[in-house]
């Protein structure tokens, strides 16, 4: 039997009707039309589906839908303000932060709750807290390059503007 | 993978649910944080046609002090154990377990009621409850009633709660204050689980041990205690020969399984090491 579902997904509110066994992941890519949230393993190990939900990061691949209903959702689209980045995002470009980049939206989701939980973390801290992020290209340094760059923007609370040649992070 | 399709009820109070589950037999699960059962359903090894979701019911999340015993309730995530002052303070070794689990992700959706419920061998916290000495509150048709931790696990994947029976609460007695624990857990990768861990907790009196309980994950089909080593230590001095011997012995009476990870040997050494080291680690002996 379909459930009416509704959640607030980066501020907008969706409405749809599901069958329960849809996954959140799915709900997000196909019917909110947010790609961005990638699936990867599809098994709870890669971590490239993570997204907020009421605060928490989640792995969108192991939360049906009707268990969101209700709730607030972040992702990776509702990270930037207009076309200035999220000191996050601006860091996985400024320290190359990505070699795909399949894996990206998810570490960055993983790394804000990481930095909203400890916002001074140590090089081991950043490296056990993405422990459920996966990077196939086994891009690790950089990532926590970034991380650390981020941490050090955001603990100096510095609003930085993106450079001219950054892409617009809002999907048109 | 998606799962085979079923029905979905959200009830708001604990009689609904368990009103749900009798209505619906054995074709009904419960959905807590779905950590372990979703992804049995995606690879559909559990396919059920009716999901009772109790993740919308009210007061069942909490770490509270009572006089005799701390109580968490069924919902209370990984992650609130883990970040918890009371029980990092109270009970270090469900506070090291909790931060052991998966990844912060999935600690942020798992339960400790759904962990104790889906009861594997393999799991952290079941090990942990045993060695604590826990009891678990299960709420059913026929009312509530208590089980011991010793009773609550009785086979790979199989507890003792009936079919229409929900977790509700989870009581550990509040160990004395001259008693601490740990948790060591050996895996080959970060997220993975654990291919042996221990669970210890010692209790000291003068210099001796008054009470040791030593739980084994990954030793048999369901969380163990290492009986033998327990005995051989409680009323011992504390010193180093006296933990070296009672640890060797933390695998008697166990047959520990074989699998990709490693022999039967090869775990009956990592739960004697394991067991060493906690107990080291609790001591400050060594």
């Amino acid at each position: 039997m379909r459930q009416r579902v509704s959640m607030t997904i980066n501020g907008t509110n969706y409405e749809h009707e599901v069958e329960p066994r849809l996954l959140l992941v799915h709900y997000i890519r196909e019917q909110a039309g947010l790609t961005g949230t990638h699936v990867g393993c599809d098994t709870s190990n890669c971590g490239a589906c993570t997204i907020e939900m009421d605060g928490h990061s989640v792995k969108a691949c192991t939360v049906f839908a009707v268990q969101a209903n209700g709730s607030q959702l972040l992702t990776i689209e509702g990270l930037a303000q207009g076309t200035q980045l999220h000191p996050l995002q601006q860091a996985f470009w400024d320290e190359h932060g990505l070699q795909c980049g399949y894996c990206t939206p998810g570490m960055i989701m993983a790394a804000r709750q990481l930095l909203a939980r400890n916002p001074d973390p140590t090089e081991k801290e950043i490296r056990m807290g993405i422990e459920g992020n996966l990077c196939r290209c086994t891009g690790y340094h950089n990532i926590v390059k970034a991380i650390q760059a981020a941490a050090k923007v955001m603990g100096e609370g510095a609003e930085r503007k993106a450079p001219a040649t950054a892409p617009s992070a809002r999907r048109d | 993978m998606i799962p085979a399709a079923f029905d979905y009820v959200a009830p708001r109070s604990l009689p609904e649910a368990v009103a749900d589950l009798v209505k619906h037999g054995s074709e009904a699960k419960v959905l807590a944080g779905g950590h372990s059962l979703i992804p049995l359903m995606k690879l559909r090894l559990s396919t059920p046609s009716f999901l009772v979701d109790i993740g919308r019911i009210q007061d069942l999340s909490y770490i509270r002090e009572a006089d005799s015993h701390i109580a968490l309730g069924a919902l209370t995530t990984h992650h609130e154990i883990e970040f918890s002052e009371l029980v990092k303070a109270r009970l270090p070794l469900l506070q090291q377990a909790a931060a052991q689990i998966g990844d912060a992700q999935v600690r942020n959706r798992g339960t400790i009621g759904g962990a104790a419920a889906h009861a594997d061998p393999n799991g952290d916290f079941p090990t942990c409850l045993l060695a604590l000495d826990a009891e678990l509150i299960a709420v059913g048709p026929r009312g509530e009633r208590s089980i011991k931790a010793q009773d609550f696990f009785v086979d790979t994947f199989t507890s003792a709660l009936e079919p229409a029976e929900i977790l509700r609460e989870i009581r550990i007695p509040r160990p004395p204050s001259a008693s601490s624990g740990t948790y060591l857990k050996f895996s080959r990768r970060s997220q993975d689980w654990a291919i042996v861990a221990v669970a210890a907790q010692v209790s000291l009196r003068e210099g001796r041990v008054e009470r040791v309980a030593i739980g084994l994950t990954g030793m048999g089909p369901r969380p163990l205690r290492a009986a033998a080593a327990e005995r051989a230590l409680t009323g011992k001095a504390v010193a180093p020969d006296a933990l070296r011997e009672a640890s060797a012995q933390a695998a008697d009476g166990t047959q520990p399984p074989e699998d990709l990870n490693g022999s039967p040997e090869y775990r009956r050494h990592l739960a004697a090491v394991l067991t060493r080291r906690a107990l080291e680690a609790i001591t400050g002996s060594k």
